[in-house]
């Protein structure tokens, strides 16, 4: 079953994906709270004993693994064993699950509600579906959502619980548990807490790894959790976190279970319910707190349409396949098992490897709407026509047009595109703006990005009074709204679009040089987009095939040459780079002109978004987007790791950045193509 | 081609002399002093007159006499389905023998989905033309000769020392197909017997290759296809005189060849055993046992032959190494028995060992445990081995193998046994909620005083009450240790309808017991999809010994290969999976079957660069010409 192709780079338009069902329909059409009290007996792991969450908490506690830590922590601290024992025993007690099936009923019936008035379908492949099954019955299971939105896990639950799956238990941030009542709901649905911080803390992550571990070795329930750690406010995936995945492969390294799935889920919201408050967030304009009432307060939400959501089971991934020929799980042999060891380099770069693999299993299943494809385009022109001092927007049928061309590409790019075959591209790209009209403006045939939230400003309005700087920001929200559709699609075009800025940057068309430039900008993005370690060489392969392949590029005795219909794809994917790149310039120059010697971490995104808001009014940068905090952060930790930058660490300059100026502007110069890559590439080593 | 060897004459006519020599009643011999120099003297008598009263011998030099060419064990003993489809054993050996086993059916048949109708028949006989002439080193033929020791270059003789019983062993003989074979077969009588093969060997650069049992299941008696020099294979097998026993140290000096059925039933004569009882004791032999590090299913008591060996002679190129007296214990440095166990005739012959022996127990008592599950099993037999209270044998069998083991079942007798099988299955299932598809039973066997037995017995069962065992009676518990005497001809059986098999096994701390089955399991389930195995494969294991820290692990694997284009291939390709993942798993190497050829590529990891090194260079010291050029090991 759990195939070896994780992910296969070789042409994408050969993938194969299953169809979909609306499981809404069905609850549109009989009774919720039946459903609700339906008969629940899913498939359950075939070497499975069952045990109450009591006895699971009793498990752990007693477990060679904690006692082997309660010692040392003894040892360490001179408390008494028992005294521990009680820590132990709360951490657990304030960690743990008690999945109830009655509160998932009560889920089940109020989320048939809610998401009925919120969402048009639910769409879920329901191959997908008997291939988990199929997995949950032979062998322990870890579901791997991507996180887009807090529904993400409810809407898991939801699916797993109409299809008559086993409910998973799930990983979920204390800050959740805040929220009285909510909190205990969650818990009562399956979500267990973990604190977000809990750095040193020996005794807390040997409580967390053995309860996670206990649950998916004797298969209780699929475990499950978000790789990218967070919710991603940009749309993109983020760069995994290893910590849980760590803990779940470790019993099958330790030979505790025979294998184990790995099931990546990609869920697409054709509208984020969080939009405009992620922009906010990014922008540093504060989020409003956490509350019981909160996300469901504003009436505003409940009354619109958020269009449909897609959900995707992809093929389950073996551990056991993934670390064939990878790990000799024979280091395991020579230490008793329970006694906790960090895992040695090896372990790490496998489980760094497979996190990425996954998440680009998660990525390539995400469903595509034309409306992503419409904003990116929406989104370039804005920038064009800044640059050129032309009306701001284009007309509609230009826009269908060019949607239709960048349509045809993302296919052929091996893109999930759900673009309904038998409607008129004119009335596909209208719906997709009128469902989005918060962000765009259209009258008379004529569309453009919406200037300001909420009331628009006609042109022949005059300017209020507002401040240059909060104008700024109200447009930045859209802006930021519009680039994260556009990041849906970017995972379609990144790698080509890498190639054609290679292409773009490089001194020649001699294929080595546009392969230095690309294995440049490539290492310099890697933490801001999806790209697995170590596989620069298939990922410019990739690219080449598919610019080729689609007659953008030839290559003639390792020269690159575009061809005439070439030019139109090399723009447009140069200019979805586009804004990536400034900004990374922009952080660079701040860094080499503003930053002051004593600027820390902390002080670093206030002070770089300050340099940024003043080089967009005085139009030294277009980007507006480029005030998003994740690409300052992403830009930030590019240069810690390449060795640009430096982070004190202790005494009292603790996280002050030391920057490296002469290396910064080299990488600054060499990111805007005026500086060959080969020096950038020696400089960095 | 036999006919006009000169070694054949000889060959009969020594036959016509043994059999003559077996008729004459007689007991063992009065123990001789033990100096080479009289054992010398009787040895050079023997290839002529009747020296030797001996019992009556297992092994002929001609093994073809009473074994099977390409089988397992003797020709008279095999398993057949009779005309109405019932399993059969013939012969008059064994406790099944001459009995109908009404069960064996529908088991083979429902567990590998193989059918009485799809039949692979063996080639029936051997043909000689198919084997390979000898390349012999005629001088070296010549002196051996003249030195009066035995030989032939009969294709027979040959071919029946150039295999073990690995799968592709027999299957290939089965086939017809021979590889290299050795280019001859000597059979010296006594230790100077080899002392002078071994010298001839050198002078004239032949290769050697020790015989002893041929029950190797690791490829060791596979003769390299790269060797050029003429092969001698060394048989042993003659070697088989007990030379005195010693009762007031309670040993014996035994030649290297006996096998392990003489030796027993030679010392109970005496009211001695030595209590080492490998699986294979019918056909093995003791220097097989040293130069494997075997292990006995009785260790409990007596050990394994690593603490049974009190003194070992061995003949290398550089020349007899042996110990200068019997201490039972010296610190003299790295112990050298332990370059001699376990070297798999890469370095010398093994051709005497001095061995504990112990008085007969009084009284053996065999038993049986029914387990809810093979966890609550294997918790059992842990806490056996920690209160160290383990009988002579105690083994835990899975499900599966608790399914094969009854349907091994002979055909009941009277209907009041049929009715109190009935009685009792219920009770286990029914009464006491085992489930039929994850019980597991233990066997046991106690042995000694009649007294303490019945209290070991007790406490053992004490011990199992607690992990929810229950007594599932004597008849289970002897069944289960006939399983392993009979389960290579089962092996034949199978083979003889498109399904094959093989065992191996492994030594594993406590802790990764349970795991390390599971996975392994699995893992040849895995595999064997994976490589287009139609029908799921029986892949089943048991616990056989316990230790202080660890147990060993046995496992059976078996599949049917219709359909498959090399199932030899498939076959190895899946064995060799499954010691990956016992390696994998913490699992080591081989427990007592030894390395042979077939696990050497495993042998770096598991000993070390440096430890491969120490063995190569004791290797490079002792055999520098690689006259025994088996390479085994290393």
């Amino acid at each position: 079953m759990a195939s070896e192709a994780v992910y296969t780079h070789r042409d994408p338009m050969l993938k194969k994906r299953d169809d979909f069902e609306d499981i809404l329909e069905e609850r549109r059409n009989s009774s919720d709270l039946r459903y609700a009290l339906r008969c629940y007996t899913p498939v359950l792991y075939k070497e499975l004993t069952p045990c109450k969450a009591s006895e699971l908490k009793s498990m752990v506690l007693q477990s060679d693994q904690l006692h082997y830590v309660i010692s040392q922590v003894c040892k360490e601290t001179g408390m008494a064993a028992d005294e521990v024992q009680v820590e132990a025993a709360a951490i657990l007690e304030e960690m743990a699950h008690r999945l109830q099936l009655s509160t998932v009923r009560f889920f089940a019936f109020t989320l048939s509600k809610v998401f009925k008035t919120l969402f048009r379908s639910i769409c879920v492949n329901e191959e997908g579906i008997q291939r988990l099954q199929q997995a949950i019955h032979e062998h322990p299971v870890v579901l791997l959502p991507s996180h887009r939105s807090y529904m993400d896990f409810l809407l898991m639950s939801y699916i797993l619980y109409t299809y008559d799956l086993a409910l998973p238990v799930i990983a979920a941030g204390m800050d959740f548990m805040s929220m009285k009542f909510v909190g205990e709901m969650l818990r009562m649905s399956g979500a267990f807490f973990i604190r977000r911080s809990f750095g040193g803390d020996k005794l807390y992550w040997a409580v967390f790894s053995e309860y996670v571990k206990t649950i998916l070795k004797n298969g209780f329930a699929p475990v499950e959790f978000f790789l990218e750690g967070t919710r991603s406010r940009t749309c993109k995936s983020l760069t995994p976190k290893l910590g849980l995945l760590n803990i779940v492969m470790d019993p099958f390294l330790k030979g505790e279970v025979f294998d184990i799935s790995l099931v990546p889920v990609s869920i697409t919201y054709e509208r984020v319910l969080e939009e405009a408050l992620y922009a906010r967030e990014l922008l540093g304009v504060p989020k409003p707190k956490e509350s019981t009432s909160g996300l469901f307060k504003a009436r505003k939400v409940l009354s619109e349409d958020y269009g449909s959501i897609h959900v995707y089971f992809g093929q389950p991934v073996s551990v056991r396949s993934l670390a064939q020929k990878r790990v000799d799980r024979c280091q395991f042999n020579l230490i008793p098992r329970h006694i906790p060891r960090k895992p040695g380099a090896d372990i790490h770069s496998f489980v760094n490897d497979s996190a990425y693999r996954l998440v680009r299993a998660q990525e390539e299943n995400m469903v595509l709407k034309p409306w992503v494809l419409v904003v990116s385009l929406l989104l370039q022109n804005h920038h064009q026509n800044q640059v050129a001092g032309q009306k701001q927007g284009m007309a509609l049928d230009e826009l269908t047009e060019q949607a239709v061309w960048l349509r045809d590409l993302s296919r052929q790019y091996g893109a999930f595109l759900h673009w309904p075959d038998h409607v008129s591209p004119s009335e596909v790209v209208s719906s997709s703006l009128s469902l989005h009209r918060g962000l765009v403006r259209i009258s008379e045939g004529w569309v453009q990005l919406a200037s300001e939230q909420g009331g628009q400003t006609g042109p022949g309005e005059p300017r209020s009074a507002v401040p240059p700087e909060e104008e700024l920001l109200n447009q930045a929200v859209i802006t930021l709204s519009c680039a994260s559709y556009r990041n849906q699609a970017l995972h379609i075009f990144l790698r080509p679009a890498l190639l054609a800025s290679a292409i773009h940057t490089a001194s020649s068309s001699n294929k080595q040089e546009v392969y230095n430039s690309f294995s440049f900008l490539r290492n310099m993005f890697s933490n801001e987009f999806i790209l697995c370690p170590g596989a620069t060489v298939q990922d410019f392969e990739e690219a080449c095939f598919l610019l080729v392949k689609t007659g953008a590029l030839q290559i003639n005795q390792q020269e690159f040459v575009v061809t005439e219909r070439g030019h139109r794809t090399l723009a447009f994917l140069t200019s979805i780079l586009d804004p990536f790149l400034q900004g990374y310039q922009v952080v660079c120059r701040f860094l080499c002109e503003d930053a002051t010697e004593a600027l820390t971490e902390k002080q670093f995104v206030p002070a770089v978004r300050k340099f940024i808001i003043k080089h967009i009014l005085t139009g030294r940068l277009r980007y507006i987007e480029v005030l998003s905090s994740d690409l300052q952060k992403n830009s930030l930790a590019a240069l810690l790791r390449l060795g640009a930058v430096r982070k004190l660490k202790g005494g009292e300059e603790q996280g002050t950045l030391k920057v490296n100026k002469v290396m910064v502007n080299s990488l600054e110069d060499t990111l805007g193509g005026k500086l060959p890559t080969q020096k950038a590439v020696v400089a960095r080593l | 081609m036999a006919s006009n060897s000169s070694g054949g004459g000889s060959s009969d006519r020594q036959r016509i002399a043994q059999q003559r020599l077996s008729r004459i009643a007689g007991h063992l011999q009065r123990p001789a002093d033990g100096s080479s120099a009289i054992v010398a003297a009787e040895c050079k008598a023997q290839g002529s007159r009747a020296d030797v009263p001996g019992e009556e011998k297992t092994v002929p030099r001609r093994r073809q006499e009473v074994m099977k060419w390409n089988g397992w064990g003797y020709s008279d003993s095999r398993f057949f389905f009779n005309k109405k489809g019932q399993a059969e054993f013939t012969g008059k050996r064994y406790r099944l023998s001459g009995l109908i086993i009404p069960g064996l059916k529908d088991w083979f048949e429902g567990t590998f989905g193989a059918s009485l109708q799809h039949k692979t028949p063996a080639t029936p006989i051997l043909n000689s033309s198919a084997v390979q002439p000898p390349n012999l080193n005629e001088a070296f033929v010549e002196e051996v000769k003249s030195a009066g020791i035995p030989f032939s270059h009969d294709a027979e003789d040959r071919v029946f020392r150039a295999h073990g019983h690995c799968l592709h062993e027999i299957f290939a003989l089965r086939e017809g197909k021979f590889g290299r074979v050795p280019d001859l077969v000597v059979w010296p009588n006594c230790h100077n017997d080899v002392v002078k093969i071994v010298e001839l060997a050198c002078k004239h650069n032949v290769c050697l290759i020790p015989y002893g049992g041929g029950t190797s299941v690791s490829s060791a008696l596979e003769c390299p296809p790269e060797e050029t020099r003429s092969i001698v294979s060394l048989d042993t097998s003659q070697m088989n005189r007990i030379l005195w026993i010693d009762e007031k140290n309670l040993t014996a000096h035994v030649e290297a060849g006996i096998v392990g059925q003489d030796l027993e039933r030679l010392l109970n004569e005496s009211g001695y055993c030595t209590g080492h009882e490998p699986d294979s004791m019918e056909f093995s032999s003791l220097g097989g046992w040293v130069a494997t590090r075997a292990s006995g299913m009785k260790k409990n008591i007596y050990g394994n032959i690593e603490d049974l060996v009190v003194h070992v002679r061995m003949v290398t190129p550089q020349g007899v190494i042996e110990k200068g007296c019997q201490g039972p214990r010296m610190s003299t440095g790295p112990d050298v028995h332990h370059f001699i166990m376990g070297s798999e005739g890469t370095l010398g012959v093994v051709t005497e060992v001095t061995m504990k022996i112990r008085p007969m127990p009084e009284y053996q008592k065999y038993g049986s445990v029914v387990f809810p599950n093979f966890e609550q099993g294997v918790a059992c037999l842990r806490e056996v081995a920690k209160e160290r209270c383990a009988p002579a044998s105690i083994r835990l069998m899975d499900n599966e193998q608790f399914k094969f083991g009854h349907a091994l079942k002979p055909q009941v007798s009277s209907i009041f046994t049929s009715f109190l099988d009935g009685l009792k299955k219920f009770y286990i299932t029914k009464f006491k909620g085992f489930d039929p598809n994850r019980l597991c039973v233990a066997t046991l066997l106690f042995e000694g005083d009649r007294e303490k037995v019945l209290q070991h017995e007790k406490q053992v069962y004490d011990i199992a009450a607690k992990f929810g065992g229950l007594a599932a009676g004597e008849d289970n518990g002897q069944r289960g240790y006939m399983l392993t005497f009979v389960i290579a001809y089962l092996r034949d059986l199978g083979m003889d309808y498109y399904v094959i098999g093989e065992s191996f096994e492994t030594s594993v701390p406590w802790d990764r017991v349970l795991d390390i089955c599971r996975n392994v399991k699995a893992r040849i389930i895995r595999e064997c999809k994976d490589k287009g195995v139609q029908f799921s494969p029986l892949s089943t294991c048991r616990v056989t010994q316990t230790y202080d820290a660890g147990a060993c692990v046995y496992f059976y694997f078996a599949f049917n290969y219709r359909g498959l284009s090399d199932p030899v291939h498939v076959y190895e390709q899946v064995e060799h999976a499954a010691r990956e993942e016992i390696l994998a798993n913490g699992g080591s190497l081989s427990h007592h079957h030894g390395v042979g050829k077939l696990r050497k590529e495993w042998m770096r990891e598991t000993v070390s660069k440096v430890g491969m090194g120490m063995l190569k260079s004791v290797k490079d010291y002792v055999d520098p010409n690689n006259i025994f050029g088996n390479r085994n090991l290393l």
